[in-house]
């Protein structure tokens, strides 16, 4: 949309921004996402350039990314947006009565709205000769250029400051040549992120790569070279160290000059509400400049959830509040993997489970307060850090899988990328994604050239963990090491649903509960969805909330529904599609056998192939043949194509095993027969084994059953597809009835309580093996009523082959001939 | 311009294929207002068929990777980058719907 500047829009307000970084720019732009025509927007920026990515500085510093790179919004984006954009100007007053902003060179912009976003300043030492030539600190683009400028010119470095900015600085330094000693004043580095053990472990890998290190010491003096340039650093125990650049990263102080000459209330930071405002409730501020609820944010990764509120306040939803974050850090340094998030040091209260490997590099922390993680440092292998620090954002209880929580969630049964699960190691060659053939160098390219930050746009980007989500730790960890602190993993307890709602799954299943919404429209009214039909996301999850609610009541919408389940085959890439009869219990008969090999011949069917799950799959059949096929055919469908009951996949069993103890094949029949019809959140697997043997694999299915002499055993929620989950035990039963019950009280409580999309491992691991058993073992009235509920919703279902080989829904298998 | 079908054999947020010789398969589509659309019906990242897909709004989601469509322009949405081939297609005040193709 190209808007003149300027144009003369009465109704439009006028909005301000001072601070042309990430924070406010993100602001805007989550704010044009939201109400594109609401403000005429001007854009007062203190340095020379458009919008960049300040956290990118370090890797142009080490040579390993241009400046044009890390623009993150030029010259043309504003223009596009209608934005007055007033660069190298620094506002310097704030006139509240006349509601105007004045800079230094006299610019005045009027205001309806202001936001605030002017940062943070570096802290530099009191120090004698702090002002000398040669003495920087590093915080901007003119910063970094003097660092590359002096590099070439001059050998020893001195960086004082040991935090997360100064040993990317040191690095950067010496990469580009130079003799880099770091000195600190604490006794070990980066003491806000790491406790001792691993800071040893970096210091040590980084002094492999040619840092010096003096740890506790104290600066006295910067002291003057004959040429009145820096020449060597003294310390109040007398040591001097010759420096020709020092650059100080002891730590950054919020920019408040503006907003305390304005009035406005300023504590540390700029004081701010939940919704972003100062105490001027015309005036917004964000970012580093902040301080929100007595904390003022040194890193990237707020600000993103701070700007999506103030957008959200400034298009005049005032929905959203800024409840605070928790921060985790990651060091950009190529070759070192390193993460860290929440209260790493533990204390008296909490718990800590560590690992460590010294030989193999490896370090890990977790610590625990109670049942939940409340902080952490990895070392050497930070692949689970994403899922750490997701556990410990949505505060998820650990207490029963506090006993593998220190081996991740990455370490097993991951397929696609030759079982790797260390990313700073990888050469940019390797394949991350196997699904759609995504390299780690196009990842990190995408990342850095496009300016991406979440795994969503990296996924949009790339296609790389867009597919099976088997790389997704991968693809995190990748992320993180390239953006560092500013990566955050979405808080999935509060996601919406989608882009046409800011109800979460929960929120939209309860509310179609409560207001017995039986229809889509029905639905989307009375939420409020912001597309009036929905996307091609929420529309396959709202026609299953709704059925699975409603049964028998709710209307089933087949437009909703993914082709597969609308065409009751499973479409293929050449756009044919793929029929699987159902074979009880994988058995079958010579009669049925003689009508599929008919079909095959009078079809002309490509390929015939026997499933994993014991069924024979018929490939390449024409969309205008299924009805066809399927009369001839004359079994009952297989919904090999749904999110729905799949297969019961059994062993022979006592019939005529010499080993087996149960009738598996009967078993596994029956349990077939009573959920045949049932549509879940995903698809749905089962096995029966007729003794411990197990030669139905029933140890990775949805519901697996192992006979034993005395009964059956049941387990629940194991997957043999993308990760291979192992079933967990949830009970053991004496009879086939209450096998029947069991399962079907399981498979009740998932269909009502799992988000659409979800396979019953994901949802068994979000609410814990402890309460589904509470649920369906240990309460017998409420198992019988769960058990009750899906015979219900399940009574009186039709063969959907059978039906439409009778003629119903004709027109959707013929084509228009022309 | 000839008539293919009437607005009500199109299933509402919903299609209807149309082959042809001189252009393939095309993908009639309605959409919630009784709006119709005609693209040729091939995604232009793989080929899939769009007629298959979920309508939305002015779009169609391709079943096969779920790119999405505009249903105006043909053209994929950004980041993806593609155009599937447009027709002309209109319907008449009786209800039938004719396609240029």
């Amino acid at each position: 949309m190209m808007r003149e500047p300027g144009l003369p829009a009465a109704t439009r307000q006028r909005l301000v921004l001072v601070g042309n970084g990430m924070a406010g720019v993100r602001t805007l732009e989550e704010l044009l996402k939201l109400a594109p025509e609401l403000y005429e927007i001007a854009v007062f920026g203190a340095e020379p350039h458009p919008n960049y990515n300040r956290i990118l500085l370090s890797p142009v510093l080490a040579g390993e990314m241009k400046l044009e790179d890390i623009i993150l919004n030029g010259r043309e984006w504003y223009a596009e947006h209608g934005i007055r954009l007033h660069l190298g100007k620094t506002v310097t007053k704030i006139d509240r009565r006349r509601r105007v902003v004045v800079a230094d060179d006299g610019t005045e912009e009027p205001y309806d709205r202001l936001i605030l976003a002017t940062g943070s300043n570096p802290f530099v030492l009191p120090v004698p000769g702090k002002d000398l030539p040669g003495v920087l600190s590093y915080r901007d683009i003119a910063d970094t250029d003097a660092m590359i400028e002096a590099a070439k010119h001059y050998q020893h470095a001195v960086v004082i400051g040991g935090g997360l900015l100064g040993l990317e600085a040191a690095n950067g330094l010496r990469l580009r040549g130079m003799d880099v000693t770091v000195v600190h004043l604490m006794p070990w580095l980066m003491e806000r992120q790491l406790d001792r053990v691993a800071a040893g472990m970096l210091q040590q890998s980084l002094e492999k790569k040619g840092l010096h290190f003096l740890l506790e010491k104290q600066t006295a003096e910067i002291v003057k070279g004959e040429s009145g340039r820096v020449a060597a650093v003294r310390f109040k125990d007398g040591m001097e160290v010759p420096a020709d650049l020092v650059v100080m990263a002891v730590g950054i102080r919020p920019n408040t000059t503006l907003a305390e000459s304005a009035g406005l209330h300023v504590n540390r930071g700029i004081v701010v509400n939940d919704t972003m405002q100062t105490y001027d409730p015309r005036i917004y501020a964000i970012g580093e400049c902040v301080a929100h609820r007595g904390i003022a944010y040194g890193l990237v990764a707020p600000l993103f959830d701070m700007a999506k509120v103030c957008a959200n306040h400034l298009a005049q939803f005032g929905i959203d509040r800024y409840e605070g974050s928790v921060t985790s850090t990651k060091l950009k340094v190529t070759g070192v993997d390193l993460f860290s998030a929440g209260d790493f040091m533990g204390g008296k209260d909490a718990e800590e489970i560590v690992l460590h490997d010294p030989a193999g590099g490896v370090y890990k922390k977790l610590v625990i307060r109670g049942d939940k993680l409340v902080g952490g440092v990895l070392y050497g292998d930070t692949a689970d850090g994403a899922w750490y620090f997701q556990l410990l954002k949505d505060r998820q209880d650990v207490g029963e899988i506090r006993d593998h929580l220190m081996f991740g969630n990455a370490h097993l049964g991951d397929g696609g990328h030759e079982g790797q699960s260390k990313a700073a190691g990888l050469p940019d060659s390797a394949e991350v994604c196997g699904c759609n053939g995504v390299c780690k160098g196009t990842i990190v390219k995408a990342i850095k050239e496009k300016g991406l930050f979440s795994l969503e746009d990296v996924r949009k980007h790339t296609k790389a963990s867009s597919s099976c989500g088997s790389c997704t730790g991968l693809v995190e960890q990748i992320l993180a090491s390239a953006v560092g602190g500013a990566y955050q993993p979405a808080d999935t307890k509060t996601k919406p649903m989608c882009g046409c709602t800011d109800l979460t799954h929960e929120d939209v299943r309860k509310t179609i509960r409560e207001q017995k919404l039986l229809s889509i429209p029905a639905a989307m009214r009375f939420m409020e969805w912001r597309a009036p039909n929905g996307c091609a996301s929420c529309r396959p999850a709202l026609n299953y909330y709704l059925i699975s609610t409603w049964p028998h009541e709710a209307e089933d919408d087949p437009q909703s529904r993914f082709i597969n389940e609308r065409a009751h085959a499973n479409i293929q890439k050449d756009g044919t599609y793929s029929v699987v009869p159902r074979m009880w219990g994988g058995t079958t008969s010579s009669s049925e056998l003689r009508r599929i090999a008919d079909v095959v011949d009078k079809y002309a069917i490509p390929t015939v192939k026997v499933t994993g799950g014991q069924r024979i799959d018929l490939l390449g059949v024409k969309k205008e043949d299924l009805p066809a096929v399927w009369a001839d055919l004359a079994m009952p469908s297989g919904h090999a194509y749904g999110k729905s009951l799949r297969t019961v996949k059994t062993c022979v069993g006592s019939e005529w095993c010499r080993f087996g103890v149960q009738d598996s094949t009967r078993m596994g029949i029956e349990l077939e027969k009573m959920l045949y019809g049932m549509w879940s959140p995903h698809k749905v697997k089962l096995a029966v084994s007729g003794c411990p043997r197990n030669c139905a694999e029933s140890g990775i299915k949805d519901v697996g059953v192992i006979g034993v002499d005395s009964g059956f055993e049941i387990y629940v929620a194991g997957n043999g597809g993308i990760k291979t989950e192992v079933a967990q035990f949830l009970a053991k039963v004496a009879t086939h009835e209450e096998v029947l019950e069991m399962s079907g009280a399981f498979l009740q409580l998932y269909r009502e309580e799992a988000r659409y999309l979800d396979r019953t491992v994901h949802y068994v691991k979000r609410v814990g093996l402890d309460y589904v058993k509470k649920k369906v073992v240990e309460d017998a009235a409420n198992r019988k009523a769960l058990y009750d509920r899906l015979l219900y919703a399940l009574s009186g279902y039709v063969d959907p082959w059978l039906e439409r080989a009778k003629g119903a829904d004709r027109a959707q298998f013929e084509s228009i001939p022309a | 311009m000839r008539r293919v079908c009437n607005l009500q054999d199109i299933p509402k947020l919903g299609s209807r294929v149309v082959r042809t010789e001189a252009h393939g398969d095309i993908a009639v589509f309605r959409n919630a207002e009784d709006e119709v659309f005609a693209l040729a019906d091939k995604c232009p990242h793989k080929g899939g068929p769009l007629s298959q897909g979920i309508v939305f709004g002015k779009s169609v989601a391709c079943p096969l990777h779920n790119w999405t469509i505009g249903l105006e322009d043909g053209e994929a949405a950004a980041p993806d980058k593609g155009c599937a081939h447009r027709f002309a297609v209109r319907v008449e005040a009786d209800g039938s719907v004719l396609l240029d193709a």
